[in-house]
Parts: structure tokens; sequence; C-alpha cells
């Protein structure tokens, strides 16, 4: 028996609906034996996985790597793949153990649950502000641009420890990286402010540190200042559009089942029913692996889809729903492994604030436009909206 | 009964086998898992397991 190899590949990546939010593929894929292999737009090949149980696989076998020098890694796009740690020092997420830990390291005391706890009343001032602002300009706001993106950069610029008076400035830039409607150009020459600001406040720090994450991971000595670079490059990075989106696609679901507003399981099963970060870790094997019962060989790429794991119905029944009541425990929105996101626990802390601070003190919040014309970011590699008109 | 051992290893302090169950397992200043009951029993036994189960870097034990 022979099979046309061509035909059967999937062209990747597939258009998202708006809900349920996974492509209606993953379904189909998922009731595939083995793995889906998928033609990229460049026309390399990659192999999709969409079950639960192998997404956790994938992302914690050794013999699977993030580092995208290896040959084979996936590039689904320009803006899809990340630079190496070679290119950018201190990109930590394109490495491997044991290259990886030392990061992880350095990184982990800034991201306890007690560290995290103790940044809510900072969180809560910047929510507020956010809401003065959106109040104080009438009774319509754009929620994404005045107030879902404006909380994480914020937040971001106040972990670094971006003085008061610059954090105009890092907001403007972080705005305009994500914004629809900026050019590349006008996104690298954000991305280049950025960077020079970032190497700036090394300097500053260095010389006069304060109570920090910079400060204190210069006096730590684990990582060296250029490393520390790209690494506040990529907190701000992983940390901004992301948590953007899941606040305000978050906005969207609970103002249409308002009962959740005030229940405390709501966040977690937000984070799996949306699952943003969808097609962001990208892995190539570096020997032969068998992952449900397909063999990888060695320099084969590998797209894990959380969304298709988080929508998986052997794991999460009626995974299509919106339902706090049930265990959303185990979801892998954050990804899973020894990349699993460091800055979940602040993700989580970022969403409460900001619901408490907008149901709490605009209870006639609603969507100002019928929910068939928000646009959402159908193509992008974060699921999410770009723009939200909200009123009250 | 369940006898609690973690491998400080492996742990990448993602935290959420504090979140899960926090009067079993919580974190040092450098961020990586202690344990504060090891020997669980009831809900606090439960919330362990959930916790091994979740953990991303498989850095929990449960041994019956």
């Amino acid at each position: 028996m022979t099979t046309d190899a061509a035909a059967d590949l999937v062209p990747f990546m597939m258009r998202r609906p708006g809900a349920p939010f996974p492509p209606p593929e993953y379904q189909e894929f998922r009731n595939r034996p083995g793995l889906v292999k998928a033609a990229l737009p460049s026309g390399e090949t990659v192999w999709l996985v969409t079950r639960h149980e192998e997404v956790r696989a994938v992302l914690t076998d050794p013999r699977i790597s993030s580092n995208p020098t290896h040959e084979g890694f996936p590039r689904p796009s320009r803006t899809v793949g990340a630079p190496s740690a070679d290119e950018v020092p201190g990109w930590f997420v394109s490495l491997d153990p044991p290259d990886h830990n030392r990061f992880r390291k350095a990184l982990i005391p800034e991201f306890t649950v007690r560290r995290i706890r103790s940044l809510r009343p900072a969180v809560e001032e910047i929510v507020d502000r956010a809401i003065d602002g959106m109040l104080a300009k009438g009774n319509t706001a754009e929620l994404v641009e005045d107030f879902s993106l404006t909380v994480p950069s914020l937040v971001i610029s106040s972990l670094l420890g971006v003085p008061k008076v610059d954090r105009d400035f890092f907001e403007e830039k972080t705005k305009v990286l994500v914004t629809l409607t900026s050019t590349d150009e006008e996104r690298d020459k954000a991305s280049e402010h950025l960077l020079r600001y970032i190497n700036r406040l090394i300097t500053i720090k260095s010389k006069r540190p304060g109570d920090d994450l910079i400060s204190r991971l210069l006096q730590g000595g684990l990582l060296t200042p250029q490393e520390l670079s790209g690494v506040s490059m990529l907190l701000l990075i992983a940390g901004h559009e992301t948590t953007a989106n899941n606040i305000s696609l978050g906005v969207v679901t609970l103002l249409q089942q308002k009962q959740w507003i005030d229940d405390d399981r709501a966040i977690e099963e937000l984070l799996r029913y949306h699952s943003v970060a969808d097609l962001v870790a990208l892995r190539v094997a570096i020997e032969d692996v068998e992952i449900g019962g397909q063999l990888v060989r060695a320099g084969e790429g590998i797209v894990p889809l959380v969304a298709g794991a988080n929508h998986d119905p052997e794991m999460f029944e009626r995974p299509h729903e919106f339902d706090p009541s049930r265990s959303a425990t185990g979801h892998v929105a954050f990804g899973y492994g020894v990349h699993q996101c460091l800055g979940q626990n602040l993700v989580r802390l970022e969403m409460d604030v900001a619901y408490r601070g907008l149901f709490g003190r605009i209870p006639a919040l609603e969507v100002a436009v019928p929910l068939e014309e928000l646009q959402f970011k159908y193509d992008g590699v974060l699921f999410g909206l770009h723009a939200l008109p909200v009123r009250w | 009964m369940a006898r609690i051992s973690v491998d400080t290893g492996r742990c990448i302090g993602s935290a959420q086998c504090v979140l899960a169950a926090p009067d079993v397992f919580d974190q040092d200043d450098d961020g990586f898992v202690t344990v504060l009951d090891d020997n669980p029993t009831g809900e606090a036994e439960t919330t362990a397991r959930t916790a091994r189960g979740i953990c991303p870097a498989q850095a929990i034990t449960v041994h019956d």
C-alpha cells in the first residue's frame, strides 16, 4: 500500500473562531491515531500535538528541545519563533537544562507565592488609576488600550524598578509593540528604544540599587548585566500581551455569564477556556522519540498546542463550556515542564485585581457592540481581542 | 496515609503545589519547595495528590 504523504499534510496555522476558542480542526486531530503532520507556510513540516496527555509528555521529555539553534526547530512565521540565547543573551526560554537552570534559579525568588502576594497593593493602585482614567473620560472606553494593555505594562515596569517618571514612556513603547496598527518599522524602533532604556536602567541600578528585580538580580551575581538585559526584555514581552489578552477575553466571558464574577474559581477556568498562548511552546526532537504511538525523528519540529490540550474532552468534560464549577486544575495554559510560565502567579493576581476593580467600581460595565462584531485576533500567535469597546 | 517526598533538584519553583496544597507544601526564600507535612491525611492528603499531578517538574512523590 502506498500513501501520498503530501496529501496527508494539513496546512498550519489554523484560523481560530471567536468561541469556542481553539480551531475546530483540533477536535478532529485529537481523534486521529498518533500525531498530525502539518505544513507551515514556509513549506517545512511539523508534528502537531493536540491531546492533553501528549502535550504534557512533549513538554517534559529531555529528548525534546526548546533551543531554536537545533536543526528542524519550527519557524511558523516572522513573528512566531523565538530568538536563540546566542542571538539575545538571557533569552532563557530558548535554553534547555542544564543551561536553563541558572536563569530559573536566579528568577524564581522574584516570583514566589509570598512575593507575588506582597505585590497586591501595588497592582491594586495601578488598576485603580487605570479605572480612574477611564471614568474621567466619560461613560465609554476601549478596554484593550485603556486598561488591559496598560495594567500589565505598569506592573512589569514596577517589578523591574522603572522609576515612576519614566512609566508613561515605558507604557507607550510597550503598546507600540503589540498594537495592530503599528508598522514593522514602528515596532522595531519601539523595541530598540526599550532595549536602550533597559540597558541604561541596569547601569543606573548597578550604581544605585533599589528594591526591585533588576537590582536584586545584579546583586545576586548569577547573571551578567548583558544577560539581565535579555531577561528584562523577555519578562516584558512574555508578560504584556498575554496578560492583556487574558484580561480582555475574561471581561467578555464574565459579562456573558455574570453569575461567576465574584467566584474564586473563575480565573483558573478562564485561563483554561481561552488558552491564549496556544502555539507558543515550539519544540524540536533531538533524538528519535515516540509520542502517543508516533515515531518522531531527531530533527523534526513539534508544536504542542495548549488550547488543544485544554479542550481535550478526555481531560475536561464539555471542554467548550465555560464552567468554573469544574476543576480546571491540570490545565496547561501556562505550559508544562521546566519552561512553565514563570509569571503565572502574577497573571492570576493581575486578573483577580482587574476584575475586582472593573466589576466592583463599574457595576454597569457592558460590551458596547454586539459580540459578533468584536475583533478577535483570529490569526495571531496569541489569541485575544484587538479592541473591546465598553460602556457603563 | 501517604508519605510525601520532594526532589528539590527537579523543582522549578512554579509554586503550583503551594497553591494546591498549602498545608503540605511551602517555598523557601530561594523559591524551592519545602514540605510542611510529610504525612498528610484526609483533605490534606487529597490536595497533596493533586499537587503531585500538576507539578510541572514532576518533583513530588507520594509513597503509598
